[in-house]
Order: structure tokens, then C-alpha cells, then sequence
């Protein structure tokens, strides 16, 4: 379903990577690894279509991202590094809002539901600006949870998070994987997560 | 969508009420400096009103644009609505919309109190009122462009100026012009007309070309 041919990537003068060919189908969980500056987020930035590939073309269900546009971006969430949470809005504002911008509107109950399962339950009122970072985090990935798309690109989904959360990210993968979605992933944490199909893509 | 972006930026304005303030208090003191320094020459202050009140309009807009888009590039918020399956000139359209509700209305609704200084007649501050209000959208709305250029650049607040002033100039003149003609007496409605033109013309390009430019700004 997705699928990456012959990309390059440059950053200035440097060539981060060239001739990176992949083909992801549905229930796949491709993890791209690799040493700090090699273009893990430049690839997934790619990926998600908020930068273009120096060379070589991504294809989503045999078409070009490029003239897909807004069809591609209803079937794929991207969490980045950013977690892309206001400061002064409560978390479940956060989570409505966000989830809203990504074309699916959500209710309060149904915030308050995903982020009780996250691990947030009742400070779903607080501001995101009093939370620690791994709890930013998890208001960032309480998107997962309301998001009905395929293709998942995550970007250091587990960075900040404790043992309890990294397990429950892993649950609600397995289960995403299990239902014929896609993940694509960056981490540098060990994690063993079981699906039909993995794939690694080691960028040097 | 349009609604939900205009929401969410107007919550943030009710949460951060600094922002809001500042803009209009450096509205206000920047046209009683006039007055106080000029001294009471009645004459004099009432044909320079529509100027310095455009001018501290002006400025007063530009102060608030660097932070249009910049924080929501900084905390990653950007990131996502470029992703997101709605259109992103939609989205702009809605930003702009925002920002004037909170840095345009307001010097809309304080200037016809602030001519009082400058001994404005009545219908003059209504010239000068409708002005600003049929002028200030196009501030935004230029403005986005001139915001989503610099986004991210070191100095990006004094760019901004450089760049989004010029492209103020025909509104100024217009936007003085109105009141100017009406207190010479003569008709006022095609001043208006011209400025109802630029807001046309302003919504229809505006956000195209800024979304155009965040996208190269994000790249």
C-alpha cells in the first residue's frame, strides 16, 4: 500500500540517503533505524508529505502522494517529534481540537474516554503546560486512540514515556497492526511488538 | 474546520489576555502621544487625525503577526494542520479571521472614542470607524502572508514589517482619504469602494498564498 521508490534525501550540501526502496502492505510494521543524523525524521517527513524527496517518488495504493493531497492525509497520522499539544488549553481541549483538524470530531465523553485509557483520567481539565513531558506525550498519542486512519507514522513514538505506557503503546500497535492498519516507527528502545509482517529499513 | 481553528485561536486569546491587551494599549497610547505633544491647535490636530490613527492602526496590527503562526510552528500544532485533509487556504482564511477579531475589532471599536481627542466631528468618526472596519481585514489578511514568509526566520518581526508595510500603503491612503474627504465636504464612497475592493481581492489571494508559503516554510 505504501511504497517508496528510489528516495534520496539532501540536506545542504550532504546527502543524507539515496536509492531507500520499500513496499509496505496492510498489517506491516516497518521500523526505520539507524544512528542520530541519518534521516529517520527527514524520511518520515517524507513520508507524511511535509517535505518533498530530493529524488524518487512515495506511493500510496499505487498513486503518487503528491496529487492525493487531502485524500492521503485522511488515512495517515503523523506524530512527530513536536508533540503539537497548546500550552494553555486543557488536555481534553487539546485532544477534541486536535482530533477535529484531523477531520474527525470527537465529543467530550468520547475525549474523556481516550484519555482515561491513555492514562490521563481526570485531568482531562488541567492545562497541558503543568503536565511532565511523557505526559505530553501520552496527549499526543490520545490521538491514536480516536484517529480511524491506516497508516500511522510515528516519530520516537516512545520517547519520555514510562514502563506502563510503553507497554500500553504497544498494546493499542498491536491491535492497530491487527486490524490491517500500517505502522511506520522510529525508536531506539527496545520493543518486541508481534504482527503478521515486520519489516526493517536501516538507514547508514 | 473554519469554525474550529477560529475557536481554538480565540480560546488561546481568552487564555493569554496579555496579547490582547498589549496591542490595543499600544494602540491607544501611541494616538494620545499626538495630541499631547502637538498641543491644543484645534485645527491642526483634525487634519492630521485619519493619518495618525491609520498609522497607530497599522502598527499596532503588525505588532501582533509574528505571533500568527509562530507559536503553533514552535509547539508542532503547524505540523498538523498541514496535514490535515481540509484545505489549507481554509484553514489560513480561518487564522486571519481570528487574528482580526482579536487585534482588529478592538481598534475599531476604540477609535471613534480616540478621535474625540483630535476634536473629530460626529460623522467623521463614523467615516473613520466604517474605514477601519472595511480596512483592518486586509491588514490580517496581508499580513498572514508576510507572517507565513518569516516563519522561522532568525529577526523574522522586523522582516515581517519590511516586507507586509509596503503592501499597507494603498489601504493608508484610502483609509485617511475617506475621512479627509468627508471633512472637506466632498463624497467619501468611492474611498470606501477602494478599500471594499482591496478586501475582496485580499480574501481571495491572501490565503492561498500564504498557505503556499507555509508549506515552503515548513519544508
Amino acid at each position: 500500500m505504501l511504497q517508496g521508490i528510489n528516495l534520496a534525501c539532501v540536506r545542504g550540501d550532504r546527502e543524507l540517503f539515496r536509492d531507500i526502496n520499500f513496499s509496505v502492505e496492510a498489517g506491516c510494521l516497518m521500523q526505520v533505524s539507524g544512528p542520530n543524523g541519518s534521516g529517520k525524521t527527514s524520511l518520515l517527513r517524507m513520508l507524511c508529505g511535509l517535505s518533498n524527496p530530493a529524488a524518487g517518488e512515495i506511493r500510496w495504493c499505487n498513486t503518487p502522494v503528491r496529487s492525493l493531497e487531502g485524500e492521503y492525509f485522511s488515512d495517515m497520522t503523523y506524530i512527530g517529534h513536536l508533540s503539537g499539544t497548546k500550552d494553555d488549553l486543557t488536555v481534553s481541549e487539546n485532544l477534541r481540537i486536535s482530533s477535529a483538524l484531523a477531520g474527525v470530531e470527537i465529543s467530550f465523553s468520547q475525549a474523556a474516554e481516550a484519555l482515561a485509557f491513555i492514562g490521563l483520567g481526570g485531568r482531562d481539565n488541567l492545562p497541558v503546560k503543568v503536565l511532565s513531558q511523557g505526559q505530553r506525550r501520552r496527549v499526543a498519542l490520545a490521538r491514536l486512540l480516536v484517529c480511524k486512519t491506516t497508516l500511522w507514522i510515528l516519530d520516537e513514538p516512545l520517547v519520555a514515556l514510562d514502563v506502563a505506557a510503553v507497554q500500553l503503546i504497544k498494546e493499542v500497535l498491536e491491535r492497530h497492526l491487527q486490524q490491517n492498519g500500517i505502522v511506520v516507527m522510529t525508536t531506539h528502545q527496545e520493543i518486541d511488538i508481534t504482527a503478521s509482517s515486520k519489516m526493517q529499513l536501516h538507514l547508514a | 474546520m473554519f469554525i474550529w481553528i477560529i475557536k481554538r485561536d480565540l480560546l488561546l486569546a481568552v487564555r493569554r489576555q496579555s496579547d490582547v491587551l498589549i496591542t490595543l494599549f499600544f494602540f491607544i497610547i501611541v494616538v494620545s502621544l499626538f495630541p499631547l505633544s502637538v498641543g491644543p491647535e484645534m485645527n491642526l490636530l483634525r487634519t492630521m487625525a485619519p493619518g495618525v490613527v491609520w498609522v497607530a492602526a497599522l502598527l499596532a496590527s503588525m505588532l501582533s503577526l509574528g505571533r500568527m503562526f509562530s507559536n503553533d510552528y514552535l509547539d508542532g500544532t503547524l505540523e498538523q494542520m498541514l496535514l490535515s485533509p481540509q484545505s489549507l487556504s481554509i484553514l489560513v482564511l480561518g487564522k486571519a479571521f481570528a487574528h482580526w477579531i482579536v487585534s482588529g475589532v478592538p481598534l475599531v471599536l476604540m477609535a471613534p472614542v480616540l478621535g474625540i481627542q483630535y476634536d473629530l466631528p460626529f460623522d467623521a468618526l463614523l467615516v473613520l470607524t466604517g474605514a477601519l472596519l472595511l480596512g483592518t481585514p486586509v491588514l490580517s489578511l496581508i499580513g498572514a502572508i508576510g507572517a507565513a514568509l518569516t516563519l522561522g526566520l532568525r529577526g523574522g518581526g522586523v522582516l515581517v514589517s519590511l516586507l507586509v508595510l509596503p503592501l499597507y500603503i494603498p489601504i493608508l491612503i484610502f483609509g485617511a482619504g475617506a475621512v479627509e474627504a468627508n471633512m472637506a465636504g466632498i463624497a467619501f464612497d468611492a474611498h470606501l469602494s477602494l478599500i471594499g475592493a482591496f478586501l475582496l481581492a485580499s480574501l481571495v489571494f491572501a490565503p492561498w498564498a500564504a498557505a503556499a508559503s507555509l508549506r515552503v516554510s515548513l519544508e
